[in-house]
């Protein structure tokens, strides 16, 4: 109301007044939810999911399709599960730890590949497209040629994990930097971001939400090129859940099968709703790439 | 410690004909500058020349496509002249953009820290510097918050601490209050102008609002379109403060306005 009043005088206080008071009336004030109702928001429509996928899954045992001893149903499932918790849980580590390898090597050398790429227009005609062309190739058909090279051992794997992974993660930075508003550029050439400066404190937090996807992606890609070698390059006395399918498929333990799957398919979903998807959406939200209104 | 040293008070010139390289703190001589190539060539400017004081306040006031921006970025050395040169001997220049610009993963004080940081001011002087630009622009008790969660006359406060961050002495601005509602920006001049008053910047404020223009500026240079020209410059000796309702800016306003009005009528067919 000081506005009004001034008259025309425009003291430093009135100033300031006026300031405070646009500011105030500028910002909505959203109403949020407590944190029990926001989890359970999140959580109820996957519970109902599995429910539905392993209800339909005991409608295709109960319609006998395929003899039990063939395709067995939750009921004999989830206590072979349980049951085989001791060989599940070390193979799951070992995969874990093979995934983390992998998963570390991708990044070192992606983000390399990418940076690289990406600020040089001779290797970006070059590579480039070979880049994209490599994330076509189907993982299983490196495996023979991993054989080849490193025998039947870790390494093998770990090679066709990185050629699935690194190049996701050189492409999400490649597609970061491409996009990024040229006008965040020029701010930071006006305040004198040059070089490696400018890489680190402009170019590389621009392209991070791209950069995330890519992760997201490359993860995916390591995870499933890593099963896929597990079960073809199979390792002795080194229990992981790639081998242990396969040994329970020659073991006719159908049950002790599906368990080792329902492990591999929990671990994926939780790796990548707790870590990645939550990682994406956490930068998202952080760069206003999120509408608070429709959420 | 005070983050601006007092420097000298703007040059009384009222003819504008000041000794060349005695005061002024831009000197932009024959520049044109062309985009394209023969055949299809855009002349962006033409044959532009213009003198700016030390601490004047210049206001460039144009249409679209008079090259008012390319002018900036070439001052701003973003950018090569076809012809001419500019030279700034005021001192470092920053450039504030029409959107703000404002880096969104940063918060606020993050955002005016960063050219800071990249002069590689210790860390104590930097928090010290944050704080007394966050007093400037009324923003301390938003020093967490993110661009996104600001209004766009919050954020453009934002984006003016941190090109005063910079610390330079010419202060560009290229329609910074265009996308505002005319209540923010009304405060917002109010704001500008105190600034400029207490720390003797030289700002070139480009702008195609003509009131706003003759609000703020010592001078206002109007410039023709395709080719960018000086078409007019006026020395405003309007009283400060200034209100943008007032009369005396109304009616300079209104002969600007004319003049503008003309410029656009040139380029028409019927």
């Amino acid at each position: 109301m000081a506005l009004f009043e001034s008259g025309g005088g425009s003291s430093a206080q009135l100033l300031d007044a006026e300031v405070s008071g646009l500011d105030a009336l500028d910002l909505p004030v959203p109403p949020r939810p407590t944190r029990g109702a926001r989890v359970w928001a999140a959580a109820w429509p996957k519970l109902l999911a599995i429910a539905i996928a392993i209800f339909a899954w005991q409608v295709v045992v109960w319609s006998g399709w395929k003899e039990q001893s063939v395709l067995p149903g939750p009921r004999k499932v989830f206590p072979a599960f349980v049951d085989d918790w001791g060989t599940i849980w070390p193979a799951s580590q070992t995969t874990l730890l093979r995934l983390g390898q992998g998963f570390a090597i991708s990044l070192v050398l992606g983000m390399t590949l990418g940076a690289l790429v990406a600020r040089n227009k001779v290797l970006r005609a070059a590579l480039g497209s070979m880049i994209s062309g490599l994330q076509t190739m189907p993982s299983i058909a490196w495996f023979p040629l991993a054989i080849v090279l490193f025998g039947l051992k870790e390494s093998a794997i770990l090679f066709v994990v990185v050629l699935g992974a690194a190049p996701s993660i050189a492409n999400g930075l490649i597609g970061g930097i491409d996009h990024i508003q040229p006008i965040l550029l020029r701010a930071g050439r006006v305040m004198g971001a040059r070089r490696w400066k400018e890489f680190r404190y402009v170019i590389l937090p621009a392209a991070l939400p791209s950069f995330v996807g890519g992760l997201k992606q490359a993860w995916a890609f390591a995870w499933r090129s890593l099963l896929a070698g597990e079960v073809v390059v199979l390792i002795a006395n080194k229990p992981s859940l790639g081998h242990q399918l396969q040994v329970d498929k020659d073991n006719i333990a159908y049950p002790s099968m599906m368990a080792v799957m329902i492990a591999i398919l929990v671990i994926g979903i939780l790796i990548d709703s707790f870590i990645f998807s939550r990682a994406e959406r956490a930068i998202r939200k952080r760069y206003g790439l999120i509408d608070e209104a429709t959420q | 410690m005070s983050l601006f040293e007092t420097r000298h008070a703007p040059i009384d010139d009222p003819a504008g004909e000041m000794p060349a390289g005695s005061s002024a703190a831009i000197s932009i001589r024959g520049v044109s500058k062309v985009y394209g190539h023969a055949g299809n060539a855009v002349h962006a400017l033409d044959n532009v020349s213009l003198d700016i004081a030390n601490g004047e306040f210049v206001c460039l006031l144009g249409t679209s496509g008079c090259g008012k921006s390319t002018l900036l970025n070439l001052i701003a050395g973003l950018d090569r002249p076809t012809k001419g040169d500019t030279e700034v001997r005021g001192g470092r220049t920053t450039l504030m953009f029409q959107e703000s610009a404002l880096f969104p993963w940063l918060t606020v004080r993050g955002n005016i820290e960063l050219p800071l940081k990249l002069r590689k001011l210790s860390k104590d002087h930097r928090r010290q510097v944050v704080a007394q630009l966050l007093e400037l622009v009324h923003l301390t008790a938003f020093a967490k918050k993110l661009p996104h969660e600001l209004s766009g006359g919050m954020r453009q406060r934002v984006s003016l601490a941190r090109a005063l961050a910079q610390q330079a002495e010419v202060l560009l601005m290229d329609e910074p209050f265009g996308a505002l509602d005319a209540m923010t920006r009304d405060v917002l001049h109010d704001e500008i102008e105190r600034l400029w008053r207490d720390t003797g910047l030289t700002i070139v404020f480009v702008t195609h609002n003509v009131r706003e223009a003759v609000r703020l500026g010592d001078r206002v240079v109007l410039l023709s379109s395709r080719p960018g020209r000086v078409a007019a410059d006026w020395h405003v000796d309007i009283p400060r403060p200034r209100r943008i309702e007032s009369h005396s800016v109304a009616d300079l306003s209104a002969e600007i306005m004319g003049s503008l009005r003309e410029e656009v009528r040139r380029h028409g067919t019927v």
